[in-house]
């Protein structure tokens, strides 16, 4: 170290000497090495969104050539067993490796800033979940490449998926690379929550913390909650295959509905994992653009809080086929129409804070006033599929692809995009276009009505989901031919988003700190923040402590923070009171290494049980040096 | 329009809708010609129409919050108490109504349909095969009397119980027209009853993903007026008719030549295979392939010839056989009728 240290740490003054020794402290190495060795949660949560974007890309993609296959009948473009990996691979990489990544991608960016912090409480177990992340992707896109890819659906049903029915090692990567990115969504989660409980801002007790804020807490309980049923499922299945247990094999003495309860359990909340923090960044997008505090926020929290309890017992609405006892299953048709209450107390509560608005229509609103239209419909639909009886006609028909595309891209998607132009300045220091964002906005919003509307149709004409054809007298090939048209127009809308994000890096007009005059923290620091997210650690006074400063002119900061070390402030978990100080790692390369070891072990196991046994080995090594403590430290 | 003019000869996929043409729907559930899917058919169209009405009730009021103040050109926001009303009856009172009177008719038309048939229903053991459908008919002892694939007779007019099982992956059992969906589990026997009201020919078709071909698993339900279908039901359970010419008794040494027998059963004969359908009255049948191709001597003779060309991953394998073999062979299935 050349710099002296403070010579009074108490000192607030901004002298450039205290700000380049933030800077020094909290600074990211540069090079492709240093690259590996970076924990600031600002830089993890860009790369989880950007990796997921690339994913959704990428099953975009296949999703156009699935819909390309069935604009007519008996078309020749993609044979069963693609088409049947296509579905499959477009299914699993929307649900686990874009759609959550993408979630915990914008919480890990920006629930600390939101919350006036630094970082989140375990940086490198942060970086540790984006590399398992990084390569379970890698390696489930890699086998497809391969022509290797899983063949049995998103949702895996046994027996198809057992060695018997499914040789390959398509259902090995699907399983193995499950199971593993899961860990990544459950540090993402934890992470979340104890940044969340300890780490906010002085003042900013419970019931000040953005709505956003909430949504991500709520999405990370769910996930500590929901994931571990996929584990153990997919763990059970690995097992299966490669040691032959008998879990799910009745010859064995195994039950298949097992495999259905435990990936339902999980598979319902998924989907609300999904939409949870996208009902956060619809309410932070409206206060924002109505420029005033929002109505019902205890409604809207405890909405939200319902929805995450409610949907742990809903899962069994995806059996109702399956043959089990009538009278059990009604108390899950009543459970699943219980939803509306909460999913209709949050839609009026933002129209009543739209109501008589000076509404501001940039493009984020637009995304959001777009999401309204279709998630009533999707919903509808929802509480519709949640009868038994109806369910038997539309259950894995086309029905239920336009219920839960409506669901899952009103939303969750329509809110995302809304919520990349209205966080994108903070993330890159510069405007995406409004223009663009416009176009974007109806292309996506007709296409994707014109994509998935006449699905419900189709599906009460009886068309399955999952086939690869139809024969031509089904009368099915009109209706599809414009779900393809409209899926092009739809991909042609997000494509002018992806066009303007590229194009905004380079031209886009610099942005200020707060473009749109929002109220919440992570727009007090710079565009884009400093490596230390704030200079000074806001205290908060009320919900809006933006448009507090900007009315009494002046704004109260913690102070006594050292600048050599990574220090952040810890609070109590309701009302935020400042109760201590913790001093955050710096980079390492080592949950890096840790990730290529655990990964190892994942891939390998594939092939031989022996490489489990070596991987367990070489990640209990890489942990020992990852918590090597340091000798600056150990003098503090 | 009559769906019979669409016969095509050329492409993989042949025609099985010809036998369809009597229906507009072949397989829709709106078009409900059973008493389980008019019930479900009679839920829907109320359903749809409140659905709507909440849609626009929705937009409308959004549309309004929305235009409110550029109209008047100042906010007009509502006090704390219309934002309170405006919640409670959009968010809590208007899912109640609309959902209280739709679950509870759901429960009602799920009891109806689901309530126990009488003793003596026909049964009708349907079991899931990748990816076509063996048919069991069953005598009141539960024996088997009769073994068929693809295609189901029922007595139009009367409730017919169905076993459905699987001893391989899960499929479902569908015939929108008439009854919603039932997994076939494996390891588990679920029970449907079917009711057509009219004599007619419906397609069901597998709805739960089951590998390569579960595109082209598909059945014919063809109901009919009970004398004709005990008359069926008596022809299917008679063994197979013996070779009548010496073509056909040139094909029929054939079919064992060629190895048919060993995954073919033809009741009657040494062929007793149990991984294919049971060809004892194959030339009865309206489809071949899981109803996918019309069972006519050029398509038989395709299917026989190249399976994996008219339906890629089926668990048919093609055959070498010279034209004239090919020639007895098709002459004999042709007079299993």
């Amino acid at each position: 170290m050349t710099l002296e240290k403070p010579a009074n740490p108490r000192d607030v003054t901004d002298s450039p000497e205290e700000t380049a020794w933030l800077e020094r402290t909290w600074h990211s190495p540069g090079g492709l090495l240093g690259w590996f060795t970076h924990v600031n949660q600002r830089m993890i949560g860009k790369r989880f969104i950007i990796t997921a974007f690339i994913f959704f890309l990428l099953a975009g993609i296949l999703g156009i050539l699935i819909r390309l296959q069935l604009a007519g009948p008996e078309q020749q473009l993609l044979g069963p067993e693609l088409y049947n990996q296509f579905f499959t691979m477009h299914g699993t990489v929307m649900m686990f490796f874009f759609a959550i990544p993408v979630m915990e991608g914008f919480a890990i960016y920006f629930v600390p800033l939101m919350i006036g912090t630094r970082d989140m409480a375990f940086p490198r177990l942060n970086a540790f979940g984006y590399y398992v992340y990084l390569i379970g992707g890698i390696v489930l896109f890699g086998s497809l490449l391969l022509s290797m890819a899983p063949n049995a659906g998103w949702f895996n049903y046994v027996p198809l998926s057992s060695k018997l029915y499914s040789p390959g090692y398509g259902v090995d990567i699907w399983t193995t690379m499950i199971t593993f990115i899961e860990v990544s969504a459950l540090t993402a989660a934890v992470e979340l929550i104890v940044t969340t409980l300890r780490m906010r801002a002085p003042g900013m007790s419970l019931n000040r913390m953005p709505l956003f804020v909430w949504a991500a807490l709520v999405m990370s309980f769910m996930i500590v909650f929901a994931m571990p049923a996929v584990i153990v499922s997919s763990t059970l299945l690995i097992l299966d295959r490669l040691v032959e247990t008998q879990f799910f094999i009745v010859e064995g003495g195994g039950e298949p509905l097992l495999w259905q309860h435990l990936f339902w359990y999980f598979g319902h909340p998924e989907v609300y994992i999904i939409l949870v923090p996208a009902l956060g960044m619809i309410s932070t997008i409206i206060i924002t653009f109505t420029r005033r505090p929002i109505y019902g926020y205890t409604a809207l929290v405890l909405s939200v809080v319902a929805i995450g309890f409610v949907s742990f017992g809903l899962w069994v609405h995806h059996m109702f086929t399956t043959g089990l006892p009538q009278l059990g299953m009604s108390f899950f048709t009543a459970a699943s129409a219980t939803i509306a209450i909460p999913s209709g107390v949050q839609i009026f509560c933002w129209i009543a804070s739209l109501w008589g608005a000076k509404i501001r229509f940039a493009t984020p609103m637009l995304w959001v006033l777009g999401f309204f239209a279709i998630f009533v419909i999707g919903g509808l639909t929802g509480v519709m599929v949640a009868s038994i009886p109806f369910d038997t006609q539309v259950h894995d028909t086309f029905f239920l692809v336009a219920h839960f595309h409506y669901v899952l891209i009103g939303g969750a998607v329509f809110p995302l995009i809304g919520a990349t132009y209205y966080w994108w300045p903070k993330i890159t220091g510069r405007m995406m276009s409004e223009a663009a964002g416009k176009w974007s906005f109806w292309l996506a919003f007709i296409g994707f009505n014109v994509t998935f509307f006449p699905m419900h149709q189709l599906g009460l004409e009886g068309m399955p989901r999952r086939i690869y054809t139809y024969v031509e007298e089904m009368g099915w090939g009109d209706l599809n031919l414009l779900a393809t048209i409209g899926s092009l127009v739809l991909a042609t809308g997000f494509g002018v988003t992806l066009i303007n994000a590229i194009w905004s890096v380079f031209r886009g007009q610099r942005a200020e700190p707060n473009p749109w005059g929002a109220p919440t923290l992570e727009w007090a620091a710079d565009s884009p923040p400093a490596s230390y997210n704030f200079r000074h650690i806001p205290v908060v006074h009320s919900r809006w402590p933006l448009w507090d400063w900007e009315r009494d002119r002046e704004r109260a900061v913690v102070t006594g923070l050292r600048n050599d070390r990574r220090e952040v402030v810890l609070t109590s978990i309701l009302d935020a009171k400042p109760v201590g100080v913790q001093v955050l790692p710096a980079p390492t390369i080592w949950p890096f290494v840790s990730a290529v070891a655990a990964s190892l072990g994942f891939i390998g196991i594939i092939f031989h049980p022996i490489f489990f046994a070596i991987a367990f080995f070489l990640v209990a090594f890489t942990l020992v040096a990852w918590f090597w403590p340091r000798r600056p430290w150990r003098n503090d | 329009m009559s769906l019979s003019k669409h016969i095509r000869t050329t492409g993989p996929l042949g025609a099985a809708a010809p036998f369809l043409a009597a229906c507009e729907g072949p397989q829709s559930a709106l078009d409900p010609a059973g008493s389980a899917a008019a019930l479900i058919a009679r839920l829907w169209w109320p359903t749809l129409f409140v659905a709507i009405l909440v849609t626009l009730l929705v937009l409308a009021l959004l549309t309004v919050a929305v235009f409110r103040a550029h109209r008047r050109h100042a906010a007009l926001p509502l006090n704390a108490r219309q934002s309170r009303n405006l919640v409670i009856a959009g968010g809590i009172i208007l899912p109640l109504a609309a959902t209280i009177p739709f679950a509870l008719s759901s429960f009602s038309i799920g009891r109806t349909i689901n309530a126990p048939l009488p003793d003596d229903a026909m049964t009708v053991e349907v079991v899931g095969k990748q990816w076509w459908w063996e048919v069991h008919y069953l005598d009141e002892a539960g024996n088997r009397i009769a073994t068929t694939a693809n295609e189901i007779h029922i007595p139009a007019g009367e409730p017919v119980r169905f076993l459905l099982k699987s001893d391989n992956v899960i499929h479902s059992f569908w015939v929108p027209n008439l009854q919603g969906k039932t997994d076939m589990m494996p390891g588990r026997t679920n029970v449907t009853s079917v009711t057509a009201d009219e004599p007619g020919v419906y397609r069901g078709q597998c709805a739960e993903y089951c590998g390569t071909q579960h595109a082209l698993m598909a059945f014919l339900l063809v109901a009919e007026e009970p004398e004709r279908f005990d008359a069926w039901l008596e022809g299917q359970r008679q063994p197979a008719t013996m070779p009548e010419t010496q073509a056909q008794a040139r094909g029929h040494d054939e079919f064992f030549e060629a190895g048919c027998a060993g995954c073919h059963t033809i009741r009657g004969t040494s062929a007793s295979g149990d991984l294919g359908p049971d060809l004892t009255h194959i030339a009865s049948r309206r489809t071949l392939a899981g109803a996918t191709v019309p069972n006519r001597i050029g398509h038989l003779g395709g299917w026989i010839t190249d399976p994996q060309h008219v339906k890629p991953g089926s668990r048919m394998p093609p055959s070498e056989l010279t034209p004239e073999e090919l020639k007895t062979l098709l002459g004999y299935l042709e007079s299993l009728e």
